[in-house]
């Protein structure tokens, strides 16, 4: 037993423990991300451009040279051909079941859509499979060469949102929630019923979130890396710095929201209200260069639009502090500016 | 103005508090003697646990004067922490951690304290040191709330319904405490709306109604002001009208209580027998009666016309 007391210390060790002994919580914080980096990475794997649905029909009892064209256009490596009926042909075409429709009589018909991008490739690929299988030269060799590189992929996209999305998750509920249980448990108010500095119990509160901010990053990271190769290209220490950051401005809007509710619905319901357009905003799961353009000076000042841009510029881009110093600058005004009215307007009772 | 060596712990002059649309403190004095042990008694929502409040100053009120242990809120507010032990109403602690990291949680915001571990073994506590507060019966928590309050070292207690809703055991438990902590010099208010606590605790007792003291004293002196030692509740059918009743010789009271009506009496053997003759005179029938010694209740009816438990 330590004979000296700490209250800012035993107020932490406190804050964790709690944490701890919170299984729904370890698992939004620390397995939630990672199954769904698997989902996501899983659905959205590398695996070549998929194949474009064509369909042939024959008209007026054509039905050998349909065959003949259906074994032609097979030969293309872009076209996946089908034999229909007739009307079931068009039907198909009309519900996009198929990009083109070839209808073989004479003369050869190829009925699409022009504006689908689908179907204007799967024209110019079938009129070329039918011109070589009817014996045409090409005047010029041409050779493809393919490309996909690592850090372009949908999951190196991906990893550093997520990371980003975790650490605003983590920050708000931790925050919202153990001070907002406290509050209506009426824990508060016998808190500052015994000599406790104030500025002590709120200090804990994000050291309590803070300590695991480490394996946060490391399970994020390190699951990316091993089930994705999806490596950080930029400085460790820079990336460490972002995320304490990030975190500890996330921490401030937790505070924030939970300054005056006393109710868990009340404070989950800002919670949610706060997080849900960054969710979708602020480029998670897809750019947030999307929006329209009128939008992206609103979307580029929302705290986790600069924490998920300088995420990716670490990670993927190899970027430098003075780089992404916009970004940061942002995060910290939110931080700062959360933590000022939080402080101000905070209820203790 | 007091300093520190005088003998009064608290004194509050003229408190009021208003909340939306009720009033619940209404113009309240009180003085609390350095080593006694003084009862708020009241019925639910008499403005009890708002007078308490104002006094540990978590609440503000909007009128009135509050000095504790010679200083006051805002003068010396943090200081006057060290030297206060609270429980609140009902109080919840964490339920995630154990017995024993929330006294040493408690301990470590006073600059001089007690042992948790002798604190804990005081209220017996000290065996569930390392359960959770979640898994506690009432009884355990409320003796954890009260360690929580003497873990400080306190010169005074404020309890706010220490023993509401525990069962006897409990309630011996922590009334044995506070004579302790009595004992070893410390001053103790508390509210109650049991007066067989505030009889057995307190050397006097302040009856709150609708946010002002109604009667103050020693509970023997307010238990004498109803000029009778014992109580006489009936029923008849039909009614007997309350002239006849305040005629009758011993009687000097006569109240409802209920169905029934009350009558402080000086000598039952007296005054019984006259009572059944009356309402044999009257042609009517004793459907109940009861009697028993005079208590706080009693005075707290004969002041009110209501019971302490009907609020």
């Amino acid at each position: 037993m330590r004979d000296r007391y700490s209250p800012l210390l035993e107020l932490t060790i406190c804050r964790a423990k709690e944490f701890l002994r919170e299984p729904e919580a370890l698992f939004w914080v620390f397995a939630f991300p990672v199954l769904l980096a698997i989902a996501l990475g899983l659905a959205f794997r590398e695996k070549g451009p998929d194949k474009i649905p064509v369909g042939v029909v024959a008209v007026q009892e054509r039905a050998a040279a349909a065959d003949q064209t259906l074994q032609a256009l097979a030969q293309s490596p872009v076209l996946l051909p089908r034999r229909y009926e007739a009307a079931e042909g068009r039907e198909a075409l009309r519900t996009g079941k198929i990009s083109l429709l070839v209808e073989v009589g004479a003369p050869l018909v190829f009925r699409f859509d022009e504006t689908r991008p689908d179907s204007r490739i799967a024209r110019l690929e079938a009129d070329n499979a039918l011109q070589q299988a009817a014996g045409r030269k090409d005047a010029v060799a041409v050779q493809a060469e393919k490309v996909t590189e690592k850090g372009s992929r949908y999951i190196d996209f991906l990893i550093p949102g997520l990371l980003g999305m975790n650490l605003m998750g983590s920050g708000i509920w931790s925050l919202a929630f153990s001070v907002t249980t406290a509050r209506n448990r009426k824990i508060l108010k016998r808190l500052v019923a015994t000599p406790m500095h104030k500025s002590h119990y709120l200090l804990s509160q994000i050291l309590g979130r803070l300590w695991f901010l480490i394996p946060e990053i490391f399970v994020l990271i390190g699951g990316g890396w091993l089930l994705f190769d999806v490596a950080v290209r930029g400085s460790l220490l820079l990336l460490t710095v972002i995320c304490l950051l990030g975190s500890m401005t996330f921490c401030g809007i937790g505070l924030l929201i939970a300054s005056r509710v006393s109710t868990i619905e009340g404070a989950s319901g800002l919670a949610n209200l706060v997080m849900l357009p960054m969710w979708l905003l602020s480029g998670v799961f897809f750019s947030s260069e999307r929006f329209p353009d009128a939008v992206q000076p609103f979307i580029n000042a929302l705290p986790l639009t600069a924490l998920n841009q300088a995420l990716r510029g670490v990670i993927t881009e190899a970027r430098t502090l003075p780089e992404i110093s916009v970004q940061l600058a942002i995060l910290a005004a939110w931080g700062l500016l959360s933590f000022g009215v939080a402080l101000k307007i905070f209820r203790w009772r | 103005m007091t300093n520190e060596t005088s003998n009064t712990a608290v004194r509050c002059r003229g408190l009021v508090k208003r909340y939306a649309d009720v009033v619940a403190v209404n113009g309240l004095d009180l003085e609390v003697i350095r080593g006694e042990c003084f009862g708020l008694l009241g019925p639910n929502g008499a403005g009890k646990t708002t007078t308490i409040e104002i006094l540990e100053g978590l609440t503000v009120p909007d009128a009135g004067e509050v000095e504790i242990l010679g200083t006051s809120w805002d003068r010396d507010g943090n200081a006057l922490r060290e030297r206060l032990g609270i429980s609140l109403q009902e109080t919840q602690l964490t339920e995630k951690l154990t017995v024993g990291e929330t006294i040493r949680l408690f301990r470590s915001f006073y600059r001089n304290g007690r042992d948790p571990e002798q604190v804990l073994a005081q209220l017996s506590l000290d065996e569930k040191r390392n359960a959770r507060v979640g898994k506690l019966s009432g009884g355990q928590k409320q003796r954890l709330a009260v360690a929580c309050a003497l873990v400080g070292d306190p010169e005074m207690l404020f309890l706010d319904e220490p023993t509401t809703g525990l069962d006897p055991q409990s309630r011996l438990q922590l009334w044995q405490q506070v004579v302790d902590f009595r004992a070893g010099g410390g001053t103790v208010l508390l509210t109650t709306h049991y007066m067989d606590e505030a009889e057995r605790l307190c050397d006097r007792v302040a009856i709150v109604d609708r946010g002002k003291v109604i009667a103050l004293g020693t509970p023997a002196e307010l238990i004498s002001t109803l000029h009778a030692a014992n109580v006489i509740e009936f029923a008849s059918e039909p009614e007997i009208d309350e002239a006849s009743l305040r005629a009758l010789p011993g009687v000097t009271e006569a109240y409802r209580r209920g169905p029934n009506w009350a009558l402080p009496v000086g000598t039952l053997a007296h005054t019984v027998p006259l009572l059944l003759a009356l309402i044999e005179r009257s042609g009517a029938r004793l459907v109940h009666l009861t009697t028993h010694q005079a208590t706080l209740e009693d005075v707290f009816v004969a002041h009110t016309g209501r019971a302490l438990r009907e609020g």
